[in-house]
Order: C-alpha cells, then structure tokens, then sequence
C-alpha cells in the first residue's frame, strides 16, 4: 500500500516535471520555427530591388519597399523625440524628485498608459491630429507611437535610477552640489547604459506597431518628402501585401516580415547584453 | 564609457533634431493624396505611376481603403480626391456640404464589372447563374454547391456536394454597394431584408478587406464564393460567372458587355454623372456593371493643387482611357468624356 | 527627505563634455529643474486623461443612442444604423478565453520548469529566448498565421472534426480563418508574458518554503504544487491577467486570422470578429456620425476592459511580490 503510493507519487513527480520541460521546449521551439520560417521564406525573397526601389503599381511584379523602409525609420525617429524625452524626464521625476501620493498615480497612469491597445491609441490620435490638421501624416504616426513609448522609458529610467546606489548620490550632496546637479552629474551618467538599453526595448516594441499607423501615417506608394505627408511604413505594407491576392506581393511581404523581425530582434539582443554587462560591471565593483 | 556613451547620445539627439528640421523645410514637390475605392485601384495605381512619370514634379498618392473610406476622408477634408464606386446619397452630400462649405462633384473614370467569382475544386467550367440563385446563397437560403438552383442552370457541370462559403467585403466599400444595388434591384427580399449601402448587415459570410482580401480570401477558401472587381478575377485566376440579364440571357462579364450596360445611361447622363447601371436594359448587357467616380471638391484652397488635379484629369479623359482595356476596365463612352471636360471647368 | 544644499559650489569639471553640462548650464537651481520633470510627469497623467476625454466626446452620440442596448444587441447595420456590440465582445472574450487555455498550462508549465527545475545556466539563456518571443511583431506572428497556420488547420481539423462534430463546440463548417485559429495565434502571443513574469514570481518565493517541504518528503513535485504554487498563486494570476490583457487588445494577427464576421456562434471553427479587428476594419471608412460614433464607443469599451484588467493584474503582482519582500 505504502509503496504503491510512492510509486504513484513518483509517477506524478516524473511525469509533471517531464511536462513542464516538455511546455519549455515548445514555447522556445515556436521562436525558432518563426525565426526558421522568415529566414527561408524572406531570405530568398529578399533581393536588392526590394530594398532600393519603390513598389509596383497593384499587380504588376518587382519594385520594393524602399520608401517604407526610409518612412518607418522617419516615424520612428519622430516618436523616440517625442515619447522618450517625456518619459524620461517623467522617470527622473518619479525616482529623484516626486512626493509620494503624486508619485503613485503617476505610476498607476503610466502602468494604465502601458495597457491601452494600440489600436485605441491610433484612433486618439487619428481624432486629435489627423482630424484636426486635416492630413494624413508622419507627425501623427510618430504620436501616436510616441505616447506608446512613455510608459516604458519611464520605468526604465526610474528603476535604473534607483539602482544606483545611495552612496553615490550622497558623495555629490555632501559635496555641496545641488540636488539637481547630483542627480544630472553623478545619478544619470551611472545609470546611462541601463537607460539607454531599457529605452532600446522600448524602440524595438513599437518599431512592429501595425495599428496605430492604419489611421496616422496611413500609407505611401511614392517617396513622402517631408514629415507633413502620408508615409509608408513597414508593418503597414507587410498587412496590406500580405491580404492581398498577389504571390509577388506574398513573396515582399515576407521578405519585409523577415527585414522587421531582424531589425526588432537586432536592438532586443544588443539591449538585453548591454543590461547585462552592465550588471555584471557593477557586481565587479 | 560613461562620456562616450553621452557622445553617442548627443549625435543621436542632434542627428533626429536636424532630421526632423530639413525634413519639415523640404516639401516643394506637390503631392496629392487621395483615398478610397479599391475597385479601380490597380488602372488607378497605373496611371498615377506614368502620370509622376510623365510630370516629374506632381505625385498622386492613392490609397486603396474602400468607397465608404473614401467618402468619408473626401468629406473630413484629411484627402484632396476620393473614389467611389457607388456615388454618394443626398443625406452625404448634404453631410459634405456642411462640413467643407462647398459641393464635391462626381467625375466618372472607367466602368467596370463586379464579378461572382467561385473556387469549386474540380469545376472548370463558368457556372451560369441566375439573378434568383445569387440573391439565394447570399441570403443564406442556399447552402450546398449541388443545390437544385444550381443544377437547374447547369445541367452539363459535376457540381460536389460541398458547403458554399460566402465571402463579402468587411470595409465599406463601393464594390459591396453595386452588388447590394443589383441584388435589391432583382429580389425583393434582400431589398427588404438587407438593402443597399457601401455596408450592409451581411445575412451570412465571412469577410475580407478590400477587393484584394476577398480575392484572397476566395482564392484561399475550396467551395467559396464572393464578388470582385473583374480585373481581380483575372489576375489571379479565379473563376467566374454568366450571369442572366434583364432579356434573360446568359453573359459573360468583359468589356464588351459592361460597355453594353453603360450605352443607356451614356444618352442620358444626369449633369451629377450620378446613376447606377446595374441590371440595364440591352440583350448583351453584363447586368453587374458600374461607372466607378472621382470625387473632387468644387473648391479647393490650394490653387496649385486644384491646377495639377484638372490636368491629371484632362490626361486621364484622353491618353488614361487608352490604359483602361488593357486592364479589363471599359473605356467611358464618348459622350461621357465630352461631358465631363465641360464639367472640369467647374472646378475652381 | 533629503536636505537640499543650495549654493554655487560645483562639482570639479571633470568630464569635458556632457550634455549634461549644458543642461546644467540651462538650468539653474532645483527648482526650475523640479518642475520640468514634474510637467512631464504630470503631462502623462494629462495624456491620458486627454484620451479618455476624447473617446468620450466622440462617442456620446451613440451612447445616447443605444444606452445599455450597446452591450447586449448584436445586429451590426450600418444601413439601418443599428449598432450593436455583441458580437465583437463575444468574438473577443472567447478568443482571449481560448488563448488562456492554451497558453496558461505551457506558460505556467514552462515557467515552473525555467525557475525551480533547470540549472541557471539552462535557464537564463531559454529565458532569454522567450523573452525574444515577446518581440516579434504582431503583424508578423499575422503572416505566419495567414499563410501557415490556417492551411495547417484546414488539414487537421477536418479529420479532427468526424471525431469531435457532435460537440457544438466543433459544429459547423470549417474555413481555416476561425475564432479558433485567432485563438492559437493569440496563444503564442501571450505565452512569453506568462512564463516570463510567472518565473519571476516563482524566483521570488523564499528557498526555506521549498526546503521545508522538501525535508518533510515531498517529492519535487509537490513541494512545488502544494507549497511554491500556492505562495506564489497572486502572482501567476497576475501575469495571466496581464496576458489577457494583451490579447483583448490585440488587433494584426486576430483581424487577419479570424474571418471578419459579426455572427455570434457556438462553433470555435466559425469565423468570428473581435472589437479590435472591427475598429481596424472600419474605421477609415465609417461614413456616418453614428457608425464612427460607436466605433469610437468600442474603444472606449476596449480601453475600459484592459484598464480592468490591468489594474488588477497590477495589484495581484504587487500583492505577491510585498509577501516575499516580508
């Protein structure tokens, strides 16, 4: 009877703990089959016409995406001016300067902001900008994925600045330095490269970003000169490629599925090793 | 580290500041932005791709977003054109007058047919469909490919006994408009039940965007059926129907027969160019044809905008149509085109 | 509070070049520079406020319209203009529903597994690849999910079908685009957030909870089921509440997998629509106050739910991570 029971709870130890290797495999297995299935489909599909010029009218084969690869790097651009400065800044506050019940809604705002749906976030600022200014453009995809990128650069800054350590700060103080200047001289330079890899993250999260762009930036067959322009976009062109009817299109949709995917992995992988190193520096200290 | 990371940082900063400034400085070249139905997108895509060819200074930029899209950005003021294929009704023109403080005039470009396009796995053959029949499945009364309806109007075609899958548009759109104004025009019931409009409440179906996404969809799906643009249907091989007329013939749908359906209408153009030509008289009348519009505002703040626009559309009425057949799009009759480039003149 | 000291006392040069010192030039004093960060904080708080705002003007119209009748009528008539939000909130729990299904067991599972069964050194780098997982855009998880997963269902589920058909669950025509497939895409979505904050939260479990357990013999397993899991129980519900969140919102891969249909249906193999796919959809193109009006009211409706949902998973998490810090 005893050992009957043992056996069973053996059998259940194994086969559970079997399981729930089992359940790792698969979920690191999923990465590697989409990784595995972009690099063939979009590696052979990639070619240089795909990366230089401007897309075929609907049907016809060959062109490329060259004015979505330059317009999502615009929208970018725009969003990292103004989302990052503002959530920073908003971090800075959070970690070195806030009271505490102004903090704490604060954070509790920034954590609801960080679950907002993008595609909510889209129609704000279809309404706010695109209504208003009467144009599809850069400016109001770069909102729109700027306000996106606020939550994130402000915990980023404001846990990396409270990891550095109080001695720090108190050597400036006693110094004689203002606090302002603590913070800006000795507090910021030592958390930088936690900053800068959590705002990197941050980057590569809505640098995939479909939704909001649908109602903002809308799209671009042409070159858009100028910020004040529909703009083609990367994630934009993929959704619109890939529910289409046209095996051409098929095949660039990948090939800009597989360009995205690199470039989001890319940034993720050199932000995540900067962290790291960066812990380890510490550690060593 | 710590101050070369600061470098990097600062070139970052000061490259996007400049970035954005000499970007917000150059915008010389005009670019005009139009939206709406995807219908026309691909002879729309080819002309504004010679049309920037041809004039090196002037890009038309159009997005493919549906009729409904287009009325809808048109009215808002966020494009300078849209494109519909279903023209719009007096409670929108009223809308837009409201909103923008002056008209939007209609200018027809091409006429095209909305074909009943099917993936039947091992049916070749273009099926022969009745007004009552299509009315049927897309009802939902009529469900399987081997349907008594469909047997009785093909009697030579193998027909499986598989679930039909109806496939319409999710977005608004021009194409849904003309197949929902023939559909009402020939069955009482679906003018009762579910009407006509860029959209409507779809009695069964799944839907996919655009006439690309249905075309997809089709493509993707055995034992569906659903309605594209022709152009569509031949360019990715999909099978169509004959579909019977107002004499109660069977026709194909090509230039030829769209033509035919547009003859009467062409006599008598209302000075709007508002009118529909589903299910028209004429023996060889393909009777799910349709003018396909540009709406353009009568007045337009921008005059270098408002000029490049007239003369796209001067070059559109004279060397655009010869494009048009190449693309499956019947040309507009010649008593169109005269009319229009007097209406052109209104535009100011 | 620390004591501020004022003065013009300054820190040595000893870095050449800073923007920093630019700043500092720019600003002087603490308070000017306080309030700077405060605006920009205080500027997220009126961000928000501003989006709330915004959805809620836009969507009166049809508030007043419809009233309560939004949430519990599920015609969707553009031409009539009757709007109904049903359909789209069915099609977005149960796809949701069926992604927890799917991903809590393997999320769970995995994060069991990566914080209390595999060695650091096995463990930090599959993290790590999980955690990769969470980046890959959704429009390209959208891809795989048009152009492989649906024509890998419509193989398998036919056959799957003959066996499991009398179920409502499974009756039905099947498409390959369905809330079911919508589903499994959203599955593999949400599973890097459940394994990566789960196995934080099991991490933080203190080591005397399993030892204790382990030293009254139980096997592996059940200390644990019975005593690791159960401490750290806020916690994982937490991260499963924060997946869901994520996969209401959600909008590429569901609008490009799901069939775009306002049906409600009993059969997870009939296509299906979800609120945010049907923003997506219609949005541009919604001619018509009231259209437009109660696509903005879904929205709100959207945003109010992960708001919900958000909140607490929020709480859970910190209700669990202050019992470890005790």
């Amino acid at each position: 009877m005893r050992s009957a029971l043992s056996f069973r709870r053996k059998f259940v130890n194994i086969t559970m703990l079997t399981m729930t290797g089992i359940f790792t495999v698969l979920s690191v297995s999923v990465l590697f089959f989409i990784l595995g299935y972009l690099f063939v489909q979009g590696g052979i599909s990639l070619n240089w016409d795909f990366l230089t010029k401007l897309p075929a009218p609907v049907g016809g084969t060959g062109g490329g995406m060259a004015n979505a690869i330059v317009g999502s790097g615009k929208v970018l651009v725009l969003a990292t001016l103004i989302g990052v400065p503002i959530g920073f800044l908003a971090g800075v506050y959070l970690a070195e300067f806030g009271g505490a019940v102004f903090s704490s809604l604060v954070r509790f705002v920034t954590d609801l902001l960080n679950g907002v749906p993008s595609i909510v976030i889209g129609i704000f600022a279809y309404t706010l900008i695109v209504l208003r200014v009467k144009h599809f453009s850069a400016y109001a995809g770069g909102v729109a994925l700027g306000i996106m990128m606020i939550p994130i650069a402000v915990r980023s800054t404001e846990e990396f600045l409270r990891a550095v350590p109080k001695s720090l700060r108190d050597g400036a103080l006693a110094l004689g330095a203002s606090k302002w200047k603590a913070v800006a001289t000795v507090v910021i330079p030592a958390a930088l490269r936690g900053i800068l890899s959590g705002i990197m993250l941050d980057l590569a999260r809505v640098a995939g970003e479909t939704a909001p762009l649908l109602f903002t930036s809308l799209n671009n067959q042409f070159w858009s000169t100028g910020l004040n322009q529909p703009t083609a976009t990367l994630p934009v062109m993929i959704y619109a490629y890939a529910i289409s009817p046209y095996p051409d299109w098929h095949r660039q949709a990948w090939a800009a599925g597989f360009l995205l995917l690199v470039l989001v992995l890319l940034i993720n992988v050199t932000a995540r090793t900067m962290i790291s190193s960066g812990f380890s520096q510490k550690s060593r200290l | 580290m710590k101050s070369s990371i600061q470098k990097i940082i600062l070139i970052l900063l000061l490259a996007g500041l400049a970035f954005v400034f000499l970007q917000g400085l150059c915008c010389a070249q005009t670019l005009i932005n139009g939206a709406g139905a995807s219908f026309p997108y691909p002879i729309y895509s080819k002309w504004f791709n010679e049309y920037a060819k041809l004039h090196s200074g002037i890009q038309i930029n159009y997005q493919s977003i549906g009729s409904g899209g287009g009325i809808k950005q048109v009215t808002e003021g966020t494009v300078d054109f849209g494109a519909t294929d279903g023209p719009m009704n007096d409670e929108q023109l009223k809308d837009f007058q409201t909103k923008r403080s002056t008209n939007v005039l209609h200018f027809p470009t091409v006429l095209g047919a909305v074909v009943v396009t099917y993936n039947i796995p091992e049916v070749t053959e273009s099926l022969n469909l009745n007004p009552e029949t299509i009315a049927g499945i897309f009802l939902g009364t009529i469900t399987k490919w081997n349907d008594a309806a469909i047997k009785a109007t093909n009697p030579k075609v193998k027909l499986p006994s598989m679930d039909i899958v109806v496939i319409h548009r999710s977005d608004g759109s021009g194409t849904s408009y003309c197949w929902t104004d023939y559909l009402s025009k020939v069955s009482p019931e679906w003018k009762s039940k579910v009407g006509k409009g860029t959209s409507v409440n779809w009695p069964v179906g799944l839907g996919g965007k655009g006439n690309e996404g249905v075309s997809g969809q089709v493509k993707q799906t055995s034992g569906s059926i659903g309605y594209v643009e022709l152009i569509y249907a031949i360019q990715n091989k999909l099978s169509y129907a004959n579909v019977k007329n107002s004499s109660g013939r069977f026709v194909k749908p090509s230039l030829e027969s769209t033509t035919a359906a547009a003859a009467g209408a062409a006599k008598n153009m209302p000075a709007d160019f508002r009118v529909s030509i589903t299910d028209a008289a004429g023996k060889d009348a393909y009777p799910i044809s349709t003018f396909t519009w540009l709406l353009i505002p009568e007045m337009m703040q921008d005059k270098g905008k408002l000029n490049s626009i007239k003369e796209f559309m001067h070059w559109m009425l004279a060397s655009g149509q010869n494009m048009a057949e190449e693309l499956s799009y019947a040309r507009l009759p010649k008593e169109v085109v005269a009319q229009e480039e007097k209406a052109l003149a209104n535009l100011k | 509070m620390a004591e501020t000291i004022r003065g013009d006392s300054r820190i040595p040069g000893r870095e050449s070049f800073t923007i920093l010192r630019l700043f500092q030039k720019a600003l002087k004093g603490d308070e000017l520079a306080r309030g700077i960060v405060f605006v920009c904080a205080a500027g997220i708080v009126a961000i928000t406020a501003l989006i709330v705002y915004e959805l809620w003007t836009q969507s009166t119209p049809s508030i007043h319209k419809f009233g309560w009748r939004f949430f519990v009528t599920g015609t969707w008539d553009p031409i009539a203009g009757e709007f109904g939000a049903l359909p789209f909130i069915y099609g977005t729990v149960v796809t949701s529903i069926l992604a927890l299904a799917f991903a809590i067991p393997v999320g769970v599972g995995a994060a069991i597994f990566l914080a209390e069964l595999a060695p650091s050194r096995i463990s930090n780098p599959l993290t790590f690849l999980i955690e990769l997982l969470a980046a890959v855009p959704s429009v390209t998880i959208g891809l795989i999910g048009i152009f492989v997963l649906v024509p890998a269902l419509n193989t398998i589920v036919p056959p799957l079908k003959s066996i499991l058909g009398f179920l409502p669950v499974f009756s039905g025509p099947f498409y390959g685009v369905s809330v079911f497939s919508a589903g499994v895409v959203l599955s593999v979505m949400i599973v890097p957030f459940i394994i990566s904050i789960s196995r934080e939260v099991l991490l933080a479990v203190p080591r005397n909870q399993r030892e204790a357990a382990l030293a009254l013999g139980s096997t592996k397993w059940e200390s644990t089921w019975k005593v690791v899991i159960p401490y750290a129980r806020a916690g994982i519900i937490g991260s499963i509440f924060l997946a869901l969140a994520r996969a209401l919102g959600e909008t590429m891969a569901v609008t490009m997998v799901i069939g775009n249909s306002p049906k409600i249906s009993a059969s997870l193999l009939a296509p299906g629509y979800s609120i945010a796919s049907v923003i997506a959809n219609e949005f541009t193109e919604a001619t018509g106050d009231l259209y437009l009006s109660a696509l903005i009211e879904l929205s709100l409706v959207l945003f109010a739910l992960s708001i919900v949902i958000n909140g607490s998973a929020r709480l859970l998490i910190l209700m669990t991570t202050a019992k470890g810090s005790k």
